[in-house]
């Protein structure tokens, strides 16, 4: 795929931010929140960061592969995969519908292309990107293993059996990423089950810690991103800290949780997407 | 007076050894064959494998939840993983990650479980899990095997390294009668009638299917000729030979190392009630833990040996 400039690939982010909030209002169902926040992360990755091909081979052999653990950002992940040539734009539509591919969570039991694992139920999707990304060394296969998790999925124990197992086995050819922006359904995360100190942790559990302080501005994403490449392959595997803002790209959805899990209604609607430029063309 | 038994044996092994010794051919067959295990090498008899391949052998230390994701990542990668823990904890502990990392998911992996049931003795309740069956044969896309004996367990080990798709393979600690040939071919699905009988069949799995066969001799000494069959897969479970046998037969008795809720017997009954109706009998554990104790003792307390099968022969008989 050939290079994108900052511009355009802003311009993508944009029209995933469109993409996500017209999916979740026409079935008044899902998370918007979370994937406004991590637009610039899924298109610095798809779009400028991974070795993949749209032609979906489920063994993802000879690629960069990406897992979503955090499945509830379903409707980013469809938004980008979509967008990057995975599957029709116009299929965003069917979004939650019954007989539908992109269902509420990702599921690989409808063949959507790009998914390789269900995840919705937290704190699975570390582990299973380890799995990949040991096949990997196995068939001393040099491309790299990614992973998002969101910040309250570290509540889940899952997660740090992962972390100390990753480490132990010198899994380095995995990047794993949270999204650092300190909310979750039921409040900020702070309130609910306090993270503490993040970076301490996953260094104390033998993780290369890579703070990506812009994670809602694209330049500074693309180097956070590059950077972790740069720390990839040195015998320690590579956790990215992305700072962002849910609801990030709406001024009234914004930093809160109250859009985590829940749509807007028709004049919300209207109003967020003034604030959105129609970029790629709606669905 | 010794019975005339239709199976004997010389040798008595344990049927976690049987599978120790198929991983190890599969892994020496496959090189896509890997291995997985939660701090329990020893106990799951996966030494073998790992001295002979130790790239393909992950030990993933007391984290089964971990483990079971890592299996599904491998599978994702084109391995076939055998991640090998307790059944304990290879099903309950695991439920979610099994649910949706492996069987929504539809991937290749073999929860390889031992220790089942209350023949793993003397480590007492915390340990013998009777519910693993009932929970594994929920899940759609999901294959639930339960093997009899060493040579068994290593034909089915061979099998499901074959086979594509998620599996759940139990087996145990005790050891146990080798009453089944070397040589079997292990087709999965598809249930082995070991002993032709016309008054009552046996439906057996696991451990005892070699008290079905103690109890055949013992009810022929009474004049009652029972029909065995060995249902090592609980999942699909043989319809035709199921209902081929009860219409010969007329009644049945389910014999498990499991509750009674969810298990084998629960199965047949699904399977009688839609098709042929006819009067059935279970020997497992009623809704209650187990305890510590030789397997012996257990079988005897808990109602699930050869004797036990033999009364609930006899209560089926006489309900025809």
């Amino acid at each position: 795929m050939e290079k994108q400039s900052i511009e355009q690939l802003q311009k993508i982010c944009t029209q995933l931010r469109r993409d996500v909030l017209r999916m979740v209002h026409a079935v008044q169902s899902g998370h918007p929140g979370a994937p406004l926040g991590c637009a610039e992360f899924f298109v610095a990755l798809y779009f400028d960061q991974l070795r993949h091909n749209p032609d979906f081979k489920m063994n993802g052999k000879g690629e960069d592969l990406f897992f979503l653990s955090n499945g509830h950002l379903s409707a980013g992940w469809y938004s980008v995969l979509s967008r990057s040539g995975y599957f029709p734009v116009a299929e965003l539509k069917t979004f939650r519908k019954l007989n539908s591919r992109l269902q509420g969570h990702p599921a690989t039991h409808e063949h959507l292309p790009g998914i390789r694992v269900a995840s919705g139920s937290l704190g699975q999707g570390l582990s299973v990107a380890i799995g990949v990304a040991q096949a990997k060394k196995i068939d001393k296969d040099d491309h790299l293993v990614y992973v998002l998790m969101g910040d309250g999925e570290l509540q889940e124990g899952q997660v740090w059996e992962a972390a100390m197992y990753a480490a132990h086995h010198k899994v380095d050819n995995l990047i794993a990423t949270v999204d650092y922006n300190g909310q979750q359904i039921d409040g900020p995360t702070d309130k609910i089950m306090d993270l503490m100190n993040l970076k301490a942790k996953w260094e104390a559990f033998g993780w290369e810690v890579n703070e990506i302080k812009e994670g809602n501005d694209m330049k500074s994403v693309i180097a956070g991103l590059e950077k972790a490449k740069s720390l990839a392959g040195k015998g320690k595997p590579v956790l990215n800290l992305l700072y962002t803002e849910m609801g990030f790209g709406v001024d009234f959805m914004v930093g809160t949780h109250k859009w985590h899990g829940s749509p807007p209604n028709d004049e919300q609607l209207a109003k967020a997407l003034g604030q959105l430029e129609e970029t790629l063309g709606d669905y | 007076m010794s019975l005339d038994l239709k199976f004997t044996y010389t040798e008595k092994k344990d049927t976690r050894s049987g599978f120790g010794d198929g991983f190890l051919e599969a892994g020496r067959k496959n090189p896509n064959v890997v291995g997985l295990c939660a701090d329990l090498i020893g106990s799951l008899k996966m030494g073998d494998f790992q001295k002979e391949f130790p790239d393909r052998f992950f030990q993933t230390g007391i984290a089964e939840a971990n483990m079971i994701g890592i299996s599904a990542g491998l599978a994702i990668g084109g391995k076939i993983p055998f991640a090998g823990t307790f059944a304990n904890f290879a099903t309950g502990r695991v439920y979610d990650q099994i649910r949706q990392s492996v069987a929504y998911s539809d991937k290749n992996v073999k929860i390889c479980a031992s220790h089942a049931g209350l023949t793993l003795g003397e480590d007492g309740a915390t340990h013998q899990i009777l519910e693993d069956l009932g929970m594994m044969k929920m899940l759609p896309h999901m294959t639930v095997i339960n093997p009899c004996d060493y040579n068994q367990t290593k034909a089915a080990t061979l099998a499901i390294a074959e086979y594509e798709g998620p599996v759940y393979l139990r087996f145990g600690r005790p050891s146990w009668p080798i009453f089944t040939p070397a040589d079997q071919k292990f087709e999965i699905g598809k249930a082995w009638k070991m002993i032709d009988g016309k008054d009552v069949t046996i439906f057996a799995t696991g451990h005892l299917v070699w008290e079905a066969v103690v109890a055949e001799a013992m009810l022929r000494e009474e004049g009652i000729y029972a029909e065995v069959i060995n249902i090592h897969t609980i999942k699909p479970l043989d319809l035709e030979a199921i209902l081929g046998s009860v219409k010969k037969t007329g009644c049945a008795v389910s014999a498990e190392e499991h509750q009674v809720n969810g298990g084998l017997g629960d199965s047949i009954a699904q399977t009688l009630s839609r098709n042929y109706p006819a009067p059935l009998e279970y020997v497992g554990v009623n809704d209650s833990f187990g305890e510590s104790g030789t397997p012996t003792q257990l079988l005897e307390k808990y109602g699930l040996n050869a004797e036990n099968i033999v009364k609930a022969a006899k209560r089926a008989l006489a309900r025809k």
